[in-house]
């Protein structure tokens, strides 16, 4: 068992009055693939998003518990947002490229930062679009619009412009949900290429997404952690019964 | 009735409605236009009025109008952008901001007279500006502020939160976000919405009489340094627009030709604006092509 990268603790989070996540204790490890999963309003894309902090942009939302990255508080008052977000990356479920060239929404985050260097800019694009398997399709018109793409081809350059930026854990809130099925499972063979190298947090809705490419699966409900282990225990032989029949399909 | 009768009567008399507003719009622009446009040439757009002849241009009305316009802007652009950046990416929803927006809101629907008074009392007076360009600038911004701020604000809200949600997601802070993602963006939008205030601006009488004065001073073009009274350049000068021009041709003016006069003016300033508006348009169209796939 490698070491433990991201840690949770007690997390409860209220949007307002209302307690969205009621007390979660979930641990990753470094590298590999987890998925999370569970019903709609069940808190699994909430809970992504406070691992980078995405939901400071809501107003009215209060978060207790502890959630650590190696070992550093991302709540504590000395916590540096836009440090964090360069280590833990986000992939949303609309594919948001911004309204520029391909070429510049690579290497937006890198250029922002100060890099100037066009040889080492260069090859970050390369590099990044060719992890996000996206480089033989675009790499004869990188400075065209990202916008001309297609869904699948914008989502894989989001991809490739959050690995642009070196990230340890890239969260992913539900990356394929509004693709076509040619372009997601493109989309999860990329994921696979990347399990190696990055710590991968994905929330689907698409079980048999899941069930394909995460090592680990979590189930939601109703802001609650129900069951995490591995996937193939998830789906063959799990614990709780709120999981067995919600992998049967009996709700959800 | 049934409802497709009803559908028919809705759709004919929406028709109807439309075409009435096209047709009032095309009857007024073209009794200007044909009233006007015979008057121009060359010597008409560029030559000094005359008080008393036949003859006169409205040259230095023209460059007046203009040179207003871009100090009205220069003043007001960065205010309103700052304001609007304030308000729609920055302040929370209280009673400060609630408080801001009804200002604004009131601001922009102040009569352009009361702007005038308002400038008049204050920059020329207290402020001892003078009938001045200058004066006339400000109260132009004061008249300008509340609409291109509105428009920006309008502008940055076309932009999808996502957008902002991947700036802030690659590591980049709000700033960034805002500067390197949200308005280069919403350029092509803001900029629209700066020509079409400009024409506003540009056709701004009433809040200019008592500012920038109704004389017209003799300019000469090849002295640019503005602290000569004649120069071009000077801030401190009075200065008649077009638009107040053709108020007062109309209202007290004596040359012989006052009435063609009036109706050239009035052509080169709808022209003037119409240009505005197509610009607009087009650089609108061209900036988001050439922004979005650079």
């Amino acid at each position: 068992m490698s070491e433990e990268i991201l840690t949770t603790q007690d997390l409860h989070l209220y949007y307002g009055e209302k307690e969205a996540l009621k007390g979660i204790n979930l641990n990753f490890t470094d590298k590999g693939i987890t998925a999370l999963i569970g019903p709609s309003g069940c808190g699994k894309s909430t809970y992504l998003r406070t691992l980078n902090r995405m939901n400071d942009l809501i107003p009215n939302v209060t978060i207790t518990g502890t959630i650590k990255f190696k070992g550093q508080d991302l709540y504590a008052p000395s916590a540096d947002t836009v440090q964090i977000r360069k280590e833990i990356g986000m992939v949303f479920q609309q594919p948001n490229p911004f309204p520029f060239s391909i070429y510049d929404n690579v290497i937006y985050g890198l250029r922002i930062a100060g890099e100037k260097d066009k040889e080492k800019l260069d090859a970050v694009v390369e590099k990044s679009l060719r992890q996000a398997a996206v480089w033989d399709e675009v790499k004869d018109h990188l400075h065209e619009s990202a916008l001309a793409l297609s869904g699948g081809q914008q989502q894989r350059v989001c991809i490739a412009r959050v690995l642009a930026v070196s990230p340890e854990i890239i969260l992913l809130d539900e990356p394929t949900s509004a693709l076509d099925p040619v372009s997601s499972s493109q989309i999860e063979a990329t994921l696979l290429n990347l399990r190696h190298d990055y710590t991968i947090i994905i929330v689907t809705h698409n079980l048999q997404q899941a069930s394909r490419i995460a090592d680990r699966t979590a189930f939601f409900m109703n802001g609650e952690l129900i069951e995490v282990d591995q996937t193939k225990n998830i789906f063959m032989n799990p614990a709780q019964k709120q999981t067995e029949d919600y992998i049967s399909g009996r709700f959800g | 009735m049934n409802p497709k009768t009803q559908n028919k009567i809705a759709i004919g008399t929406l028709y109807g409605v439309a075409g009435l507003v096209v047709l009032i719009l095309l009857a007024l622009l073209g009794y200007i236009l044909v009233s006007g446009l015979p008057q121009l040439s060359w010597h008409f757009l560029t030559a000094p009025a005359k008080a008393f002849l036949k003859g006169g241009g409205v040259g230095v009305q023209l460059y007046n109008s203009f040179y207003l316009l871009i100090l009205a802007m220069l003043i007001s652009f960065p205010i309103a952008l700052g304001a609007a950046i304030y308000l729609y990416e920055y302040a929370r929803d209280n009673w400060v901001t609630t408080t801001i927006r009804t200002a604004i809101e009131i601001l922009s629907s102040l009569p352009s007279v009361v702007v005038g008074l308002f400038g008049f009392l204050f920059f020329v007076v207290k402020l001892r500006l003078g009938f001045s360009i200058l004066s006339g600038a400000f109260a132009l911004t004061f008249f300008n502020l509340p609409l291109l701020t509105r428009s920006i604000e309008d502008s940055l809200r076309t932009i999808d939160l996502s957008q902002r949600e991947g700036g802030l997601a690659l590591g980049l802070s709000r700033w960034e976000t805002i500067t390197r993602v949200i308005l280069p963006a919403a350029v092509p939008s803001i900029l629209t919405g700066v020509i079409l205030s400009a024409g506003r601006v540009f056709g701004e009488a009433a809040a200019l009489i008592y500012t920038a004065g109704q004389s017209a001073p003799a300019l000469d073009f090849t002295d640019w340094n503005p602290f000569n009274i004649s120069s071009p350049l000077n801030p401190m000068r009075p200065a008649e627009t077009l638009a107040v021009h053709i108020w007062k041709i109309n209202s007290e003016g004596i040359m012989p030709d006052a009435k063609a006069i009036s109706s050239g003016s009035s052509a080169v300033l709808v022209l003037a604006i119409l240009i505005f508006n197509f610009a607009a348009r087009y650089l609108g169209k061209r900036l988001y092509k050439r922004l979005t796939s650079a």
